[in-house]
């Protein structure tokens, strides 16, 4: 049987590759969406791993609008990056510097 | 099993919103480009009544009501900010129509998109749990996206909205994972049941900060204050100066409300806790967006970076709040300040450019005393507002917080 704290190390280890995708990847956007869904995933592990050591329904139903709400979010992500390509020709991350926040 | 039926009348304003945000989609689909101006009408009058509505709740219920199972909650604090929140964006679309008219942006999606997030702040007003809180944020923040990239011929725009997209969604997944954390040490994710616990053992407790501590950097990414301010100064220079007017105003009010529900209803025992976290960013916020407003020549960027610094003294408010029985009210009344202020200044610079130019540049303000001296004596008392001079509306609000 695999103990909780073995799910929530496997989720965290995951969010932590989700995260550092986010920050060091320099190369490509569609990367980046991937990185961002890596953490959402992790964080539903999560969920169901604490719903069921919990025995409470609850993190199983979060599950369920954590999923609808990403499928959304990548939509609009992609939607924006087309955008994007068809302006600049280009989906660098390091190619997006007119404005230097 | 037992299942009460929820009130449904509670949450009539949002009820109205979303079937009138139907409506009209299907309305503009008929009608058409040539007669933008029955979307947008028809979208001002939703706001209108949704008002008045709200207005109606305010007498309705003295007394705060949850419903919908403990997700929900209908108390003054949501009540007011709703009211806030429909104000602000009723004035942010009459004063961006004349821009997004020559952006060539005036379509239904504009006004739709912009009428999801108002829908998506009303749920943040008066969210009692977790699951609602994020979904209400989600609702605004897919919808701000969208309209950052509304301009599609700008390439300002469109790396705007990307950033914003990127940025966002990491906030977002830091605030799930803190969730998560919350969910696995209390068994639950309603702020109620979560006031209720009080008395956490200490195992729970750190499991509980380790997900509060993630849970506030996702606020503070949506709030835009100092350790995840990068996204702001971007945003607001890229975005059409239109939809920069409606992301500095209504979406502020809404996250403050948020948290207020998660800092101080939720987990009041933790209030030592909490506060070290957020002295911090406040002083960090503070110092930063004063100091890097000064060297910016972008009128745009320039109240990104005081924005940030008003979101610091707000976060004041809301650490002192505890010590004063008049730190919160503060807050609200800083918070709301500054987002009049700061929608006064974006509107001005909505008003004043043109098809052909932005009108975002310190210099392009030189002389402006001349062309049209009474937009250049509004622009004077709002930015002494913003300074906090005196007779203004800034100088009582900061008076509030001291």
């Amino acid at each position: 049987m695999i103990s909780l704290s073995e799910i929530l190390i496997i989720a965290a280890i995951l969010f932590g590759f989700g995260i550092a995708g986010v920050i060091i990847n320099r190369k490509n956007i569609i990367v980046l969406l991937m990185s961002i869904e890596l953490m959402l995933l992790a964080v539903n592990t999560n969920f169901i791993a604490f719903s069921y050591f919990l025995k409470n329904n609850i993190g199983e139903v979060f599950v369920f609008f954590i999923l609808t709400v990403a499928a959304a979010e990548a939509a609009i992500g992609l939607a924006i990056l087309v955008v994007l390509f068809r302006r600049q020709k280009t989906i660098e991350v390091d190619k997006l510097d007119i404005l230097k926040g | 099993m037992n299942f009460t039926m929820p009130i449904f009348s509670a949450a009539l304003p949002e009820i109205f919103v979303l079937s009138m945000a139907c409506v009209i989609l299907l309305v503009d689909v008929y009608v058409g480009k040539r007669f933008s101006i029955v979307t947008y009408s028809l979208v001002q009058l939703t706001l209108f009544f949704t008002f008045i509505l709200c207005a109606m709740q305010f007498r309705e219920y003295p007394q705060a009501v949850i419903t919908f199972s403990g997700h929900y909650v209908l108390d003054k604090l949501a009540v007011l900010v709703k009211l806030f929140v429909l104000v602000t964006a009723f004035f942010c679309f009459a004063y961006g129509r004349q821009y997004v008219n020559y952006r060539n942006i005036s379509r239904g999606e504009y006004y739709l998109l912009g009428l999801f997030s108002i829908l998506g702040m009303l749920i943040m007003a008066s969210a009692m749990s977790f699951l609602t809180i994020y979904l209400g944020l989600e609702l605004l923040s897919l919808s701000l996206y969208a309209m950052v990239a509304l301009n599609k011929d700008s390439g300002l725009a469109t790396e705007a909205a990307i950033k914003y997209f990127v940025t966002g969604a990491l906030a977002s997944g830091l605030l799930l994972y803190g969730i998560s954390m919350i969910y696995g040490a209390t068994g639950t994710v309603e702020i109620l049941s979560l006031e209720k616990m009080a008395v956490f053992s200490p195992a729970q407790t750190a499991v509980i900060l380790l997900g509060l501590v993630f849970v506030l950097a996702g606020m503070i990414f949506k709030f835009g204050a100092v350790p995840f301010h990068m996204w702001v100064p971007d945003v607001y220079q890229g975005a059409p100066t239109s939809v920069t007017l409606f992301i500095a105003s209504a979406p502020k009010i809404a996250a403050f409300a948020v948290l207020m529900r998660i800092l101080v209803e939720a987990f009041p025992s933790l209030h030592v806790e909490w506060e070290h976290v957020l002295v911090v960013v406040a002083i960090l916020s503070m110092f930063f967006g004063n100091l890097l407003a000064i060297a910016q020549t972008n009128l745009k960027r320039m109240l990104a970076y005081s924005s940030i610094a008003h979101i610091g003294y707000m976060l004041l408010g809301i650490i002192a709040g505890p010590n004063s029985h008049q730190g919160y009210s503060a807050a609200m009344f800083y918070v709301t300040t500054y987002v009049i202020v700061a929608a006064g200044a974006f509107a001005v610079i909505a008003l004043l450019s043109r098809s052909d130019m932005e009108f975002d540049q310190l210099d392009d303000y030189r002389g402006l005393n001349t062309r049209n001296p009474w937009l250049a004596f509004i622009m004077l008392l709002l930015m002494f507002s913003m300074a906090g001079v005196p007779p203004t509306v800034g100088f009582f609000a900061k008076l509030g917080l001291l």
